[in-house]
């Protein structure tokens, strides 16, 4: 159960060496220790990920899951544990944008894992959620799915995808207690960007956690991580396309 | 009769869906528990615990409102036969006219019989009465398997079943043990007391000269006049007593409900300024006064004139922090306040009592010592104060309120309880499958594996 002041006793991650959804399992560990399910492809790195919370003084179980198979019997198996009090869709994939808009497959692995996998999980989670009457759902979106840009579209839009389903179902499942929060990150220091040029107002994952912790204890559902991107982003989406196309983003 | 219903307890707090079945007679509570689903089911009354005690995510939370007979008054012996749902406030309009007096008066009237026995409740009293599972004479309760057991204090699912918090069964009926009394009405002394050490001082003294004890005090104002309060005490007041003008009705139950606060208001109301000028009001409005004759409101029950006053802290609610350490270790109240000044957390409602004896329920919260209460919105940092303060209430050999509750952990509650166990014990061999279930259970691991 999720306590007076927002502490979740569980966690499921999916996308279990997500470095966002590690932090963010991190931060709310930091005030009590937590039951954490991670779901991910089976890799040291995973291992990993597991001796990192259990360091943490966290109790840890890892099931298998692969978003490109697109299994969504994962979230099942999840709870079969107990409750999940906060579940993270932080699973995802960059690419290569040159390649995705190019190459089929390539493109057609970006929308299975980050919009397709999403949705699944998504449909499962609420109906679990809805069943054990309470608990809260954290989907990553990006910035990137509020307005395509040219250099990375394909990425953006599964999230822009991935933002729409999530949005909706802050909705579908407000009337039943269950909680829904859309996470709109923007540049991230990650593995996932690595030698990539950081944008304005790049972030860290710690930095995205405190705001997802914090959006969670207070019910927030839809944030941005760092929050002045939401005016950034508001300005963007109103910029006419002859300017857009040669802003330097 | 049943539907899907969000509840929360009364600081609107963590909510939760279950399936609410209301039902109207002692046959219905039995159909419903032996059919109740994976999830459980546990009893609600007037959702008056701070918590999550009376919600159960998605299973079934039985509205005991719906079982409200009186059943009887036997005014000459001083006992009532009342069913679990009603309420304290239905019982003493009944009662009083015959010159009864509930013993155990919580800080609202608004609690049902069953609540009441369930977080085994205390008032002002405690130091005189003890709580209000020592005036039980009998319950009726509803067991997992479907069984409906008459039960006395001479058994000890009795007292598994008081301060049980609804885990044992379903209480659907009780016998209650009334006191006689003259007027509705109590004399009252109360000292405006200049700071903390003071104020515990003159607690400590003469308690046992009056019925009823208990402080309020300013957790805003530091330095010289830190906790400075206001020392209320009283016994009931005789016919003599009263004024001309009341003695024609002496057993008038004076009650009104004034107002009902809507829900507009935001959080963050109650901040150091607000906070700073509710207490100082506060402080100011009663001086020292002896023998003034005040009636059920006005001395026990100020905040029932206010409806739904939890409102009033906005949709992120509040929680209540109730503890209580042993006489010796009355400098953990100091402690607490200092660090929730030090923390910028700002409480308007502080009450300080010291209790009696405890009873014999194994998870009965009072025991001698100083109990502290106050009430404080959900907020940054919150959750880590509270944390700390459990761990200097627990090294001094204290406790917390399971009818408060809504953030501790299950260490917590066993570290606070030695006689937790025998508790677990006595509840898990009358319902070895955990079919009593709440928020709270799940929660604090009271039940289950």
């Amino acid at each position: 159960m999720i306590d007076a002041v927002g502490n979740p006793q569980s966690i499921l991650l999916l996308g279990g060496t997500s470095e966002i959804g590690l932090a963010t399992v991190e931060a709310f560990a930091s005030e009590r220790p937590l039951r954490v399910v991670l779901a991910g492809r089976p890799s040291p790195r995973l291992d990993e990920a597991k001796a990192r919370l259990e360091a943490r003084g966290c109790a840890v179980e890892v099931i298998p899951f692969d978003a490109r198979e697109g299994d969504v019997q994962v979230v099942a198996k999840a709870f079969t544990g107990g409750d999940i009090d906060v579940a993270l869709v932080a699973f995802g994939l960059l690419g290569d944008n040159e390649k995705a808009w190019t190459d089929v497959a390539t493109a057609v692995e970006l929308a299975q894992v980050n919009y397709t996998a999403a949705v699944g999980v998504g449909v499962a989670l609420g109906e679990r959620m809805t069943a054990q009457g309470h608990g809260s759902i954290v989907a990553f979106s990006s910035v990137a799915g509020e307005r395509a840009r040219r250099s990375n579209f394909v990425y953006g839009s599964t999230k822009a995808g991935l933002d729409a389903f999530y949005s909706g179902l802050t909705e579908a499942l407000r009337p039943v207690g269950v909680h829904v929060t859309v996470v709109r990150p923007g540049f991230v220091h990650t593995r996932m960007t690595e030698g990539l040029k950081p944008a304005p107002l790049s972030t860290t994952p710690e930095a995205v956690a405190a705001v997802v912790v914090d959006a969670v204890r207070t019910r927030k559902e839809l944030v941005w991580a760092p929050a002045p991107l939401r005016f950034v982003m508001s300005a963007l989406r109103h910029v006419p396309r002859p300017i857009f196309r040669r802003l330097p983003i | 009769m049943s539907d899907t219903q969000l509840l929360h307890g009364w600081g609107r707090t963590a909510p939760s869906l279950a399936r609410v079945v209301t039902p109207r007679s002692v046959e219905d509570v039995v159909a419903a528990v032996t059919s109740a689903g994976p999830r459980g089911v546990i009893a609600r009354g007037l959702g008056r615990s701070y918590g999550d005690p009376a919600q159960n995510a998605g299973g079934t939370v039985l509205a005991m409102t719906g079982l409200g007979e009186i059943h009887r008054i036997d005014a000459e012996n001083g006992l009532v036969e009342v069913d679990a749902g009603v309420s304290l406030d239905t019982l003493m309009r009944a009662a009083l006219p015959h010159g009864l007096w509930l013993p155990v008066l919580p800080g609202t009237r608004q609690v049902t019989v069953g609540g009441a026995i369930g977080a085994d409740i205390h008032g002002k009293a405690h130091h005189v009465v003890g709580s209000f599972g020592n005036h039980v004479r009998a319950l009726t309760l509803v067991t997992a398997d479907g069984g409906v057991h008459e039960l006395t204090p001479e058994d000890e699912l009795f007292w598994a079943t008081v301060a049980g918090m609804g885990l044992t069964g379903v209480v659907v009926r009780a016998t209650l043990a009334l006191h006689h009394v003259e007027t509705a009405y109590f004399k009252v002394d109360t000292e405006q007391i200049d700071n903390l050490a003071e104020l515990m001082a003159r607690q400590s003294t003469d308690d046992d000269k009056y019925a009823e004890s208990v402080s309020w005090f300013d957790a805003v104002t530091t330095g010289a006049h830190f906790g400075r309060g206001l020392l209320t005490r009283a016994n009931h007041a005789t016919v003599a007593d009263l004024p001309e003008k009341l003695r024609a009705e002496p057993l008038k139950f004076d009650a009104p409900q004034l107002l009902t606060v809507p829900d507009v208001f935001p959080s963050g109301l109650l901040n150091r300024l607000t906070g700073k000028l509710f207490s100082e009001l506060w402080y100011r409005k009663s001086p020292t006064r002896r023998g003034a004759i005040q009636n059920i409101t006005q001395f026990l029950h100020p905040l029932d004139i206010i409806g739904e006053w939890n409102r009033g802290y906005g949709p992120r609610g509040f929680l209540q922090y109730q503890f209580v350490v042993p006489p010796a270790r009355s400098d953990v109240i100091r402690e607490v306040l200092e660090r929730m000044t030090a923390a910028h957390q700002v409480s308007a409602l502080n009450v300080l009592k010291r209790f009696g004896e405890g009873n014999r329920a194994p998870l009965s919260f009072p025991m001698p010592g100083w109990t502290l209460c106050v009430d404080i919105p959900i907020g940054p940092g919150l959750g880590a104060l509270c944390d700390e303060l459990d761990e200097l209430v627990l090294a001094a050999g204290g406790r917390h309120y399971l009818a408060k509750e809504s953030r501790t952990t299950p260490e917590a509650i066993r570290r606070g309880y030695p006689r937790f166990d025998e508790w677990r014990k006595i509840r898990d061999a009358v319902d070895p499958h955990n079919v009593f279930a709440s928020d709270m259970s799940r929660r604090l691991e009271l039940t289950g594996d």
